[in-house]
């Protein structure tokens, strides 16, 4: 379904030139859901926006369903970790997921129907008349991940969406994310730099190097699918899975030349408002 | 909340009030000259019998309809011409040195050219109204395009909306409260021309008819002409605060702060 071939990111200006990524080669298979995690500053933002089409890769490619991303694929939706940036505080709730469908020219019943069953999904029916900024975070987000889902996409794109929710919220979102997976089949591809939160809800979780980025590890996620906050986290199988990529990161950190972190710390933690 | 409001009018309208019998009294206690400085109540005599006059409501509507046609004028191309060298990075790069050249040209300096090209007519003022405030709205929405939030343009690129589609639904909400200062701006500064315009030029008008107050030496019809106008300053000053408040109830400067 998603299928990333020697994917390449040299950012240049002001006479720096840095390499994000360096050569990822992945799939993600239709109705699966991977999680994507590694040290920060690793490019993960980067990797997202080049399969989004909201970047050109430097090289290679990527392809949705067989096709290659050149811009914006019509069957993708992206959940961007700033809700509060990502939704629009002009427009109500409502609204605010109906304007992609309008784009698709998409009929006004079939719209309302679209609308009214995301927002019912994600818990949402009574807020449809509120504006974002009304709303708590934990349901500002639920607003985002509703508008994705109203857009029916075939690959969902979801960019650390929780690292800015307070933790049981963030436990509630993970659990309404893998529900809603397991209901429509939807791909999704999570990144993540929280690897608990990978473990807890991939298929399968690829680790990341640090900067510049190759796909260390693939590791499939061998726990039932039925999981749930308070017996899949405490299964053994679960902590040998997190400590397992607890290690590779830690690997992937130290495996890292001086110079090369440096470069890391450089570009490291950029400011929420600029994308990398 | 309502309590302090309340308090607050009463204590403008004290000071008002004050400022009012201060003016009253000061000429009569021949403080000042009471052929320049009438009492209120002169004045307001005065201001009476301009109300019942027809030429006075003519001179109003005259000075008001330079006003919002100039108005209308500047904030349209203050508007188009904003967005438009906004989103051209080659035209801004052009046009910054221009615009900050032709900016400070204060407009009243245009007088003799206007007079020129157009006499009395209305146009004369229209060219100092909108010479005046084509750059409030103009300098206003270039800023506000600069605002817009890269993340709200990537969801809107992500989810398939064109160049049309994201002016319409991402820059220009953002650009919104930036434009309504502009405008608010606008509408102050074009009033102050269109009288000023008037007054120098001898276009109709409310400063027409305070400069023939003043050559007549009927001093008191020209402090009454003086507080229309100042009066027609703070309504329009109220409307657009309004209009602001209504199209922006979505911003936070109008919200303030929201319990979750």
């Amino acid at each position: 379904m998603l299928d990333v071939r020697g994917l390449k990111k040299v950012y240049e200006g002001s006479g720096r030139r840095v390499e994000a990524v360096r050569d990822l080669t992945f799939t993600v298979d239709a109705g699966e859901l991977v999680c994507l995690v590694g040290p920060s500053g690793c490019g993960k933002t980067t990797l997202l926006k080049c399969v989004g089409g909201l970047l050109t890769p430097t090289a290679g490619e990527v392809l949705v369903g067989g096709r290659r991303v050149t811009g914006p694929p019509p069957d993708m939706a992206v959940v961007f970790q700033e809700y509060g940036r990502s939704l629009f505080p002009w427009m109500r709730v409502r609204e605010n997921v109906e304007l992609p469908l309008k784009q698709k020219k998409s009929s006004s019943a079939r719209r309302r129907e679209l609308v009214a069953d995301a927002l019912a999904s994600v818990g949402l029916t009574d807020a449809a008349g509120a504006y974002p900024w009304q709303l708590s975070g934990g349901m500002q987000q639920r607003v985002a991940i509703a508008r994705a889902l109203a857009y029916e996409p075939d690959v969902l794109l979801m960019d650390e969406p929780f690292a800015a929710v307070d933790a049981q919220t963030r436990a509630d979102l993970e659990d309404l994310v893998r529900g809603l997976w397991r209901q429509r089949g939807i791909t999704i591809l999570f990144v993540t730099h929280d690897i608990d939160e990978a473990v807890y809800l991939g298929e399968r979780v690829l680790i990341l190097s640090s900067s510049p980025t190759v796909v260390q590890e693939q590791l499939k996620i061998d726990l039932p699918a039925d999981r749930d906050q308070l017996h899949t986290r405490v299964a053994p199988r679960f902590a040998e899975l997190r400590t397992h990529v607890y290690e590779q990161i830690q690997a992937a950190k130290r495996g890292t030349p001086v110079a090369d972190r440096l470069v890391k710390d450089l570009t490291d933690t950029p400011p929420p408002s600029k994308p990398q | 909340m309502t309590a302090v409001k309340g308090t607050n009018a009463l204590l403008g309208a004290c000071g008002l009030a004050a400022f009012l019998a201060l003016g009253e009294v000061v000429p009569r206690l021949g403080l000042v000259d009471e052929d320049y400085f009438p009492p209120t109540s002169r004045i307001a005599d005065a201001l009476a019998t301009e109300l019942a006059d027809d030429a006075f409501w003519t001179a109003l509507g005259d000075t008001l309809t330079g006003w919002a046609i100039g108005l209308v004028i500047a904030v349209s191309a203050g508007i188009v011409a904003g967005v438009l060298i906004s989103v051209t990075p080659y035209l801004r790069e052009a046009t910054a040195s221009t615009i900050e050249f032709l900016r400070p040209i204060p407009s009243v300096a245009l007088i003799p050219l206007a007079v020129l090209l157009y006499g009395t007519e209305l146009r004369s003022v229209l060219v100092l109204v909108v010479y005046a405030s084509f750059w409030q709205v103009l300098v206003q929405v270039m800023y506000g395009v600069q605002d817009v939030d890269p993340v709200a343009e990537e969801t809107a690129r992500s989810y398939g909306l064109g160049t049309w589609a994201r002016v319409r639904h991402v820059l220009w909400p953002t650009a919104l409260p930036y434009v309504m200062t502009g405008v608010r701006l606008a509408a102050a500064v074009a009033l102050i021309l269109a009288v000023t315009a008037e007054l120098v030029i001898g276009a109709p008008g409310l400063g027409a008819r305070i400069a023939v107050a003043q050559t007549s030496q009927a001093v008191p019809e020209m402090y009454a002409l003086v507080v229309v106008t100042g009066v027609l300053g703070l309504l329009i000053n109220v409307g657009a605060r309004t209009v602001e408040r209504r199209a922006l109830a979505w911003h936070q400067s109008v919200r303030g702060e929201v319990a979750v």
